[in-house]
């Protein structure tokens, strides 16, 4: 077993990439996950690598793009803004059907916003972010341990289904530090006959490209992304559950949320209400048929975010609206407190709140 | 089993969060569950900074106390700022060459130590900080001073290596303290 270390989750992100076989890192500063670029801009030179400061997100995300055509493993990170920035370039890469890992640590918006920990972006990755139908593997780290092991995973989705994966973090997980166990990666062999490699004149030549002028082809092409989507829909979900057995109340809550959400079922446990948590790690695909599950047995659904009420429209539409769901939400750079979160567990236990 | 939250508060500049560093690098060499949670931002140049570490027994929910076990003050805005979080019967230790104030609180614990002073007079520099934290040791039993040295060597990167022995000896100095 690896030696265990305390790192930032942001550094954690970089070196689990590293670890992952990235070499290929373009990004633009901005806080709170500065700490990323710093990384790279300090490893990469000792091990073959690019770090390449980008003239801007915009720059950054099409060197991405460039990489990512050749096959090679490439990431770029930023938050909120500068993911808005980056976004047109997530669209090319969807209707490109590359692999890529991005990471969004989000912080407060709309807008420059602030710079405290935020999960405002839930919609904007989930849904896609760019223009066009499409998705992203979306992977929410509670840890600075998950931060490392969801970034590896990340970079395998990313390869096996020839898609864009995001890690979507915030603030606080990018900025705290906890022990962290990293070793050595197997990364297994993906098929890369697609890649833009130079032909050496011995076989046809690969084309990436997203323009598409023929209706019915484009239709096509967009038919047969969304019947990969399925198949991701089908195999790739992932949740964490927690004393949801026997609970009438089941929180809803990813990152930092579902950290502080924790603190306030344990409490709520020593006054007897039966409350437990599935937190999502999976965004995109939603763990859906767990929240349809459980919405057999609880009677009483709460959303914990840090948004104006972005999760809570999954979790009604995993449950189909059979339960009521209340939404505990703090924003801004806010965090709910456990007691606040306590409030609404307590609040729903009573049948309030609908 | 035991669960230790701790809040250390000063001005940016002043070392909280290597100071933090420093309890939560014991703690994971001690086996123990650790988080540290740092202030982040333009706050951080010049303004008040402050660094949350929880060292527990068990697994950490929010690494966001919002209920300090402990607080360690390193200057008077951030005591008076967070003084009366301090659960009841918690700790608040507080750099009392900065501080000329007392607690008005009956119901926490107050170490005034003099750190600044103590740091100028033994030529420990700026490391109040790690003045402070000696005394945060020396209060909880379950840490102490074992494995300090092992956490600095973490701490202190090799190129400030020179460093070492001062901060060791700011540490000794501060759980010796009475």
């Amino acid at each position: 077993m690896a030696e265990k270390v305390l790192m930032k989750g942001n550094e954690a992100i970089a070196e689990a990439a590293i670890l992952a076989g990235c070499r290929h890192y373009f990004g633009y500063p901005i806080t709170p996950q500065t700490e990323i670029a710093a990384y790279m801009a300090k490893r990469m030179p000792k091990i073959g690598g690019t770090f390449l400061q980008a003239e801007s997100e915009v720059a950054a995300i099409n060197m991405v793009y460039g990489v990512a055509a050749t096959g090679k493993r490439v990431m770029t990170s930023s938050s909120s803004p500068g993911i808005s920035l980056k976004s047109e370039g997530l669209s090319y890469l969807a209707g490109c059907d590359l692999p890529a890992f991005v990471v969004n640590v989000e912080r407060g918006g709309p807008g420059l916003g602030g710079i405290q920990p935020s999960q405002s972006d839930y919609f904007q990755a989930t849904r896609g972010g760019g223009h066009g139908d499409y998705h992203m593997i979306v992977l929410a780290p509670a840890s600075v341990q998950e931060m490392a092991s969801l970034t590896i995973k990340g970079f395998d989705l990313a390869d096996k289904y020839r898609i864009t994966s995001m890690i979507l973090a915030d603030g606080t997980m990018g900025q705290m530090m906890e022990p962290v166990e990293l070793s050595e990666v197997k990364t297994p062999d993906y098929d890369k006959s697609w890649a833009v490699t130079g032909t050496k004149m011995q076989r046809e030549h690969n084309i990436i490209n997203s323009l598409t002028l023929v209706p019915d082809e484009l239709e096509k092409q967009n038919f047969a992304r969304y019947e990969k989507y399925k198949i991701i829909e089908e195999n790739e979900p992932m949740c964490e559950k927690f004393m949801t057995e026997d609970a009438d109340i089941i929180v809803a809550a990813f990152g930092i949320a579902a950290r502080v959400a924790k603190n306030a079922i344990v409490e709520a446990r020593k006054q007897d209400i039966k409350v437990g948590m599935i937190r999502p790690i999976t965004l995109w695909p939603f763990p859906k048929k767990d929240f349809f599950e459980a919405a057999k047995t609880a009677k009483h659904f709460i959303s914990v975010e840090l948004s104006m009420g972005q999760l809570i429209e999954d979790v009604e539409l995993a449950i189909r609206c059979t339960r009521p769901v209340t939404l505990c939400n703090r924003v801004g750079g806010m965090i709910p407190s456990p007691a606040e979160v306590l409030d609404a567990i307590k609040k729903a236990n009573e049948g309030g709140d609908k | 089993m035991s669960t230790t939250q701790i809040l250390i508060a000063g001005f940016g500049g002043q070392g909280v969060l290597f100071a933090g560093k420093f309890l939560a690098n014991k703690g994971l060499i001690e086996d123990r569950q650790v988080s540290w949670l740092p202030s982040y931002g333009p706050e951080m140049r010049g303004g008040t900074a402050n660094c949350n570490v929880i060292l527990s027994d068990e697994p950490i929910g929010s690494p966001i106390i919002d209920k300090p076990d402990c607080l360690v003050a390193m200057n008077l805005p951030s005591l008076r700022k967070y003084e009366y979080d301090v659960v009841p019967g918690g700790v608040i230790i507080l750099d009392s060459t900065l501080i000329d104030e007392t607690v008005d609180r009956d119901d926490v614990t107050v170490y005034y130590v003099p750190a600044t002073k103590m740091a100028r007079d033994g030529g420990f520099g700026s490391l109040a900080n790690m003045i402070l934290m000696g005394k945060l040791i020396a209060v909880y039993e379950d840490m102490g001073i074992k494995n300090a040295e092992q956490s600095l060597k973490k701490v202190i990167p090799p190129r400030k290596a020179e460093l070492f022995d001062v901060n060791l000896k700011a540490v000794e100095a501060g759980y010796n303290f009475e």
